[in-house]
């Protein structure tokens, strides 16, 4: 049994059913990430297991111990809050000694063990701060702190950078990475950032509508999605519509262009429909650029993202976005130039629904 | 458990508070022997001195709601736009009225405006009226400058006032036309408060000799027996009214769409 | 005044004219709040033509009038602190108990009138209720066979006052105390019961300290409300409960012959006994919020 292991996990608010028959393991020191948009169970699935919220049907169990019966005071998970939920009356280092001292620990250890996390991240100097003297970041961070005080066995991150700046939310997002792999400590993390979710999980869970519908490594993820839903989750993926020509002979047809895939398609007749994912950074229009497949089509925009320079196509009904690094000497393509985009069929991922 | 506390406390609640009012309803509808009737409410309707003496103290609560809201309104305006450090000094002063009781601000207004002093207010039967009226003011002060203010906080003060003043507003046509209406609801909620402070008020008016509804309760109450549960209900009934009508200007304002 | 659209552009110089603004509502305060009380200060030190004396002062302190400001201040507390009670447990109870969603707004909307219908009126509904044929009194008598007055309550005494003033004093409680429970967020007691503290040490850890400037504040109200309160006392009474604004209302309308400036002494220590409220309030917060803004 993994340390972490929730099994048929069902969860209904009166009629609504905002949990179906959920099963995952999550393993000693992994951090895994629940991705997805709001109401989709995912928050949900993070207060069930804190034992805020009690499953309809289903059993968590952490280190094979059931969690049903226990309250979350009895259960030693550490958790942080989207609105940060430090105690306002009390400063930075009563806030972060909480927990030791409801558990009753002596005054001189929870100093120690206090000065030892404000040290895990580099806020020794706010001791005395209340809350309000802080920044939303260093606030984060205190709260992040008094969750592991207490030597948690499972950490709960609930959205904790969605409240702040861009900026300090990248600088956190690897300061708790590096905490979390420097303590070993499991994590559940809670996001509807897709790029937060890949940078930082060892995997991610992308939930729709209270059911996974991939769980898998960041890399597995972004490159093959499961399923429609994933594939526009997560990263800028083309979706593309397209026509089955020959199934057999994996020939499809992209706004009356001819491409052919790698495989044959199963389950598909001609003239039905296909969706295929394919990455913006798959493709390319520049002079000899390789690719066993290519399109044509209308540029309808052309963007600047700093590093790289998007252009989206219009190719039949279709538009597709297509990325390229920036460099000085490059000319990007003016709006309603025709262009043809190189491929690699292999890159063309077939899309269920 | 929790729910059993709950309950028990909200219970404590409905019991102490719905007995006094089923006791002076029940009380008051008792004077004809033997059967309930409404005979106390025919006297004290048909009584002169009821009508005088509540014509009396309507007309005492519109004056000072006119006054409190001409005094109020650009005061509590003018401070938000320009004196902001002065919030926390005129908010403890309006407050004053709450912690002094208003026995003794009548007393200091009997020896300080009596007829040998520098403006005999209390000398004549008008100038102990507007005295009177100045006092109710004094008692209002602190909600009607609450309601303001928190109404002032809602909308931008300093940039409608530039917007009306790049278009050729003078002051009074800000606080008239732009100021007023939008913190109407406010003024509002301030004004039947104040309705219900000023019509059963009895300290002030009773020492200044005033007649007022609150007097003639508590003159009626010495001497009969039915009457005064009547007139509790009436009270009741007006106070009752006043913050009903609160209730409803205040969800008016919540229904009506966003001002764009 | 040939200079003074010159120097209304210089910020140092249009202050007094920012000034003039308020200057209405200060001339209003001054006159009709400020002034009068200290009248009512400068009086208590004065002889009838004029001069400083004590003797004012060290005429409150005769065993009738101690006893009167002592009953005042017992009554006082009483009610605040039942109130506070009362009012708090009422509020909990209907913002964490559990209750239908649908009696908080009723609940809100009766505090409202309630804590505003105080004075004559509340007296008489007190009278009809549980005075000698009041509802409850007879009610106890005739059916349980429980005589409230051989049990030594009556409804002109501290406790009958008591009781009459919770009915103004709980509602004002709960209008108050009803948001600030609102602003303790679920996240706090969350946190508190992740980090593994009980019910009972979130309550006394985090969110009564929270609370505490909020019902502080609410207590010094409540006692200033309940120590002013003349009307409700003298409907009730008459004049056969000797409590401080009774004996003053007496003092002014000179129903009793005496030194005038004793008036002064009695509304100063009037004064002076909200005033000690509120400075005691004022300490206390001072005490209890520094980690608010």
């Amino acid at each position: 049994m993994s340390f972490l292991s929730l099994t048929n996990i069902k969860k209904s608010f009166g009629p609504v059913q905002v949990v179906h028959d959920f099963n995952m393991g999550i393993e000693k020191g992994e951090f895994v990430s629940f991705l997805g948009p709001s109401g989709c169970g995912k928050t949900t699935i993070l207060r069930m297991i804190a034992g805020f919220e009690t499953p309809s049907g289903g059993s968590i169990f952490i280190d094979g111990k059931d969690q049903g019966a226990l309250k979350p005071n009895q259960r030693n998970i550490g958790m942080v809050f989207q609105a940060y939920a430090l105690f306002p009356n009390m400063n930075v280092h009563d806030n972060v000694a909480f927990g030791l001292k409801v558990a009753g620990t002596s005054k001189t250890d929870i100093d120690i063990r206090v000065k030892q996390m404000l040290g895990l991240i580099k806020l020794e100097h706010l001791a005395d701060r209340f809350p309000y003297q802080l920044s939303g970041g260093q606030q984060q961070r205190v709260a992040l702190a008094r969750a592991l005080a207490v030597k948690p066995q499972v950490l709960l991150l609930d959205e904790p950078l969605s409240a702040l700046d861009a900026k300090i939310r990248i600088s956190l997002r690897e300061e708790i990475r590096q905490i979390q792999q420097q303590l070993g400590i499991t994590t559940v993390f809670v996001t509807h950032d897709q790029e937060e979710a890949l940078s930082i999980s060892d995997r991610i869970v992308v939930m729709n509508a209270g059911r996974a519908d991939q769980i898998g490594t960041p890399f597995e993820i972004y490159n093959t999605p499961a399923t429609r839903f994933v594939a526009s989750f997560v990263g800028t993926l083309n979706i593309i519509e397209a026509k089955v020509a020959d199934p057999a002979a994996g020939s499809i047809t992209i706004g009356n262009q001819p491409v052919t895939l790698r495989e044959p398609i199963a389950g598909l007749n001609g003239g039905d429909t296909i969706s295929l994912a394919l990455r913006p950074e798959a493709g390319s229009i520049a002079e000899g650029a390789k690719g066993d497949a290519s399109i044509s089509g209308e540029v309808v925009s052309t963007s600047f993202l700093g590093s790289v320079i998007r252009t989206r196509l219009r190719v039949g009904s279709d538009i597709i976005s297509f990325d390229m690094f920036n460099n000085p000497g490059i000319i990007p393509p003016a709006s309603g130039e025709n262009v043809t985009l190189r491929f690699a069929a292999k890159d063309l991922l077939v899309i269920r629904e | 458990m929790k729910k059993i506390w709950a309950w028990g406390a909200l219970l404590f609640g409905i019991l102490y508070f719905t007995l006094p009012l089923v006791g002076m309803t029940n009380f008051s509808l008792k004077m004809r022997r033997g059967e309930y009737s409404f005979d106390a409410y025919a006297k004290v309707f048909g009584d002169p001195r009821f009508q005088e003496t509540f014509t009396y103290s309507v007309t005492q609560a519109l004056f000072t709601i006119v006054f409190g809201v001409l005094l109020v309104v650009p005061t509590a305006y003018w401070i938000r736009l320009k004196l902001p450090g002065l919030r926390p000094y005129v908010e403890f002063v309006t407050l004053l009225p709450l912690v002094i009781p208003a026995i003794v601000i009548v007393f200091g207004y009997i020896r300080l405006y009596n007829t040998s002093s520098w403006l005999p207010l209390t000398g004549s039967a008008f100038g102990t009226n507007i005295l009177l009226m100045f006092g109710y003011a004094t008692l209002a002060l602190p909600y009607m400058y609450r309601a303001v203010d928190t109404g002032l906080r809602t909308i931008d003060v300093a940039t409608l006032t530039e917007a009306a003043q790049s278009l050729g507003a003078g002051w009074a046509t800000i606080l008239a036309r732009i100021i007023l209406p939008n913190v109407l609801v406010a003024v509002l909620s301030g004004a039947f408060l104040t309705f219900a402070i000023v019509i059963g008020e009895f300290t002030m008016a009773a020492l200044l000799n005033r007649p007022a509804f609150g007097p003639y309760m508590q003159l009626l109450g010495a001497n009969r027996a039915y009457e005064p549960a009547a007139l509790a209900v009436i009270a009741f009934g007006i106070t009752w009214g006043c913050l009903g009508l609160i209730q409803l200007v205040s969800r008016f304002q919540k229904s009506a769409p966003p001002k764009a | 005044m040939s200079s003074a659209h010159i120097s209304a552009r210089s910020p140092a110089r249009r202050l007094p004219l920012h000034w003039l603004g308020i200057l209405p509502f200060a001339a209003f305060v001054a006159l009709f709040l400020i002034l009068p009380t200290v009248k009512i200060v400068v009086g208590a030190f004065q002889t009838p033509d004029g001069s400083f004396t004590l003797d004012n002062i060290r005429g409150l302190f005769t065993p009738s009038i101690l006893a009167a400001y002592w009953i005042s201040i017992k009554i006082s507390i009483a009610s605040a602190l039942l109130g506070c009670l009362a009012g708090f447990a009422i509020s909990a109870a209907v913002v964490f108990g559990g209750l239908p969603k649908g009696i908080r707004g009723p609940l809100l909307t009766f505090s409202g009138v309630a804590s505003n219908f105080a004075g004559v009126p509340l007296a008489f509904a007190f009278l009809a209720t549980l005075g000698p044929v009041g509802i409850v009194s007879v009610f106890l008598r005739s059916e349980l066979g429980i005589d409230l007055r051989v049990l030594g309550f009556n409804i002109l005494s501290f406790w009958g006052l008591t009781v009459t003033y919770l009915f103004f004093q709980i509602p004002l409680m709960i209008l108050i105390i009803t948001p600030a429970l609102d602003g303790l967020k679920r996240e706090w007691r969350e946190a508190a019961s992740i980090l593994g503290a009980t019910g009972f040490q979130y309550w006394r850890m985090v969110a009564f300290p929270i609370l505490l400037p909020s019902i502080l504040g609410t207590l010094a109200l409540l006692f200033a409300n309940a120590f002013g309160a003349v009307a409700t006392a003298i409907a009730l009474t008459g004049s056969s409960l000797s409590i401080v604004p009774i004996l003053l209302f007496a003092q002014i309308r000179g129903d009793v012959l005496g030194n005038p400036h004793l008036g002064y002494a009695l509304a100063f220590g009037m004064i002076v006994v909200t005033g000690v409220a509120n400075a005691i309030y004022i300490w206390l917060r001072a005490r209890s919020e520094r980690w608010l803004k």
